[in-house]
């Protein structure tokens, strides 16, 4: 009972806040319909045992992620109705079209498979302490080399954002 | 009923009321503490000293019309104190305000643990929950429809990035030395005293605790300032400077909802005393004095001795508010990005290299 609570709630909740986020005509209530899913999908992976995971959604998605989207918006003062009009000939036509081929060969693909529709699996049982300890010991003995790999990557990444935005000639005029 | 649901109802219900009662001796205790750095005599009418004060206040607040501007945006206008209130109440839910307390009922033996949950990703969930705080101000910025709420919206958004970055980078070192994620492992990380880590000057600094401030003392300060940053009070109070944006981003607020931010406000300067204590001034620990007083109060001795330290470093957090002026904005943005981050990265780099050393020895041995 309690499980089912635990499960529709958070469930319901991000398929609210999926449908805020395409549906509103306010940039900041589709950006606050995302925070709604992704801290929905925290509680989803808290329900699972995976607390470490879902702090880190929390963390980085819903806080430091979705805070920089508000604040660009309420920095470049998009917040007002987007454009709804199409900006090519008949593309709603076109996409809707196209959704309904793919969405029916999924269908087809889904009724002709061997695919199962039992979703209720019984519980597994797992050593929940250690979440945090299980996936640092994985992350730095088996995949340490490609772990290191993103590191550098990431640095990349922001020395080169640096580069880009660093003004040499304004700085010049500066100094 | 389960039991476990019982335990976590009397569990909320207590949180709530010790934050609420908290708060209005909080708000007394600044205004008498400023009142008497100023030289004036504070609140004085309500109650002994004007301790009630607060209370009518409270109830003055609560009374008031509540305004709407007419260019709010509705839902985020209403949703705003409702985030600000709603992760100060769930931070305090980890913080450890005891060791395992048994009791007999009945000739049934029970353990209850003084902590809301002992979470074992506890450092986290704290950074989580506050990094979703700023949504409060930031909404409440937003949706008041009116320019120096907004201001003071997007100054906070930025502060409260910055200095989360901070905060979360001087906890690194900690999260090192004690080697848990859990609060309530850090605390019991901390008891003891220090000469069972610095063997040569045993007899000396035997008889100083083994708290993380005195290795940390680094980290400590980044932290201490980040926390002040992070709760907008003075000097980093730029979110709601009076003399520049009337009152910041709860300019349009009136009434109970008011209050609510307040509330929050408070609330979440009385977490971040606690959760540093917890951090570097070994939370609960303390002579308990067994077998001196009578078992009672030995029993609740963890929690006077963690609301001693708490209340110390909320008497620093008056006494900074009281004497700094505020600082200018690229100031601040330069004290976080330029001074405490790359100090504390420096300083996470240094304890891992003295943790290494003292695991592992050095390299060539």
């Amino acid at each position: 009972m309690v499980e089912a609570l635990l499960f529709f709630a958070p469930a319901s909740l991000i398929i609210i806040g999926a449908l805020i986020v395409i549906f509103a005509k306010n940039p900041v209530h589709n950006a606050m319909g995302l925070v709604m899913t992704l801290v929905s999908l925290a509680i989803i992976y808290i329900t699972l045992n995976a607390t470490f995971v879902a702090m880190v959604q929390m963390l980085v998605y819903a806080g430091a992620v979705m805070t920089l989207f508000l604040f660009v918006i309420m920095m470049i003062g998009v917040d007002k109705k987007e454009q709804t009009t199409d900006s090519i000939k008949g593309q709603t036509f076109l996409v809707s079209g196209v959704f309904l081929i793919l969405i029916s060969l999924l269908a087809y693909v889904a009724i002709s498979s061997d695919f199962k529709w039992d979703l209720w699996f019984p519980p597994v049982e797992f050593d929940a302490e250690g979440t945090p300890q299980l996936i640092a010991g994985a992350l730095f003995t088996e995949w340490i080399f490609p772990f290191e790999i993103i590191s550098l990557l990431l640095i990349v990444a922001t020395a080169a954002a640096i580069a880009l935005a660093y003004d040499t000639k304004k700085r010049n005029s500066n100094a | 009923m389960s039991t476990e649901l019982i335990i976590a109802l009397i569990k909320s219900n207590v949180v709530l009321a010790v934050l609420l009662t908290n708060t209005i001796l909080l708000i007394w205790l600044e205004r008498k503490l400023v009142a008497g750095m100023q030289s004036r005599v504070g609140p004085d009418r309500a109650g002994p000293f004007g301790i009630l004060q607060t209370v009518a206040d409270a109830i003055k607040l609560l009374l008031k019309e509540q305004i709407m501007p007419l260019k709010a945006d509705r839902a985020m206008y209403l949703l705003a104190p409702i985030i600000a209130l709603v992760p100060s109440f769930l931070i305090f839910m980890i913080i450890p305000l005891g060791p395992d307390l048994n009791i007999e009922i009945g000739g049934k033996d029970y353990i209850v643990d003084f902590v809301g949950a002992d979470l074992n990703v506890g450092v986290l969930y704290f950074l989580a929950l506050s990094s979703i705080a700023v949504y409060s101000v930031v909404l409440a910025g937003w949706s008041s429809g009116s320019k120096y709420p907004l201001l003071g919206g997007v100054r906070a958004s930025a502060q409260m990035i910055s200095y989360e970055a901070a905060m979360g980078l001087s906890l690194v070192p900690v999260i090192l030395y004690s080697g848990s994620l859990s609060l309530v492992d850090i605390v019991s990380s901390q008891s003891g005293n220090l000469s069972t880590t610095i063997p040569i000057l045993s007899s000396i600094v035997s008889f100083i605790p083994k708290w993380n401030i005195f290795p940390q003392f680094i980290a400590f300060g980044i932290f201490f300032i980040a926390a002040v940053a992070e709760v907008n009070r003075a000097p980093f109070d730029l979110v709601e400077a009076e003399q520049e944006l009337v009152g910041g981003f709860h300019t349009e607020y009136s009434g109970f909802r008011f209050a609510m931010f307040f509330l929050a406000e408070y609330i979440n300067m009385f977490n971040m005393c606690a959760i540093t204590a917890t951090f570097f001034l070994g939370g609960w620990l303390g002579p308990t004095f067994e077998g001196i007083l009578p078992p009672i109060i030995s029993a609740i001795m963890p929690i006077i001795w963690l609301g001693v330290k708490t209340f110390a470093l909320l008497f620093i957090f008056v006494w900074i508010r009281a004497t700094l002026p505020r600082l200018r904005y690229d100031q601040l943005m330069e004290l976080g990005w330029k001074r405490l981050i790359p100090a504390s990265l420096v300083w996470l780099i240094l304890s891992a290299i003295v943790l290494g050393l003292r695991e592992f020895g050095l390299p060539w041995s």
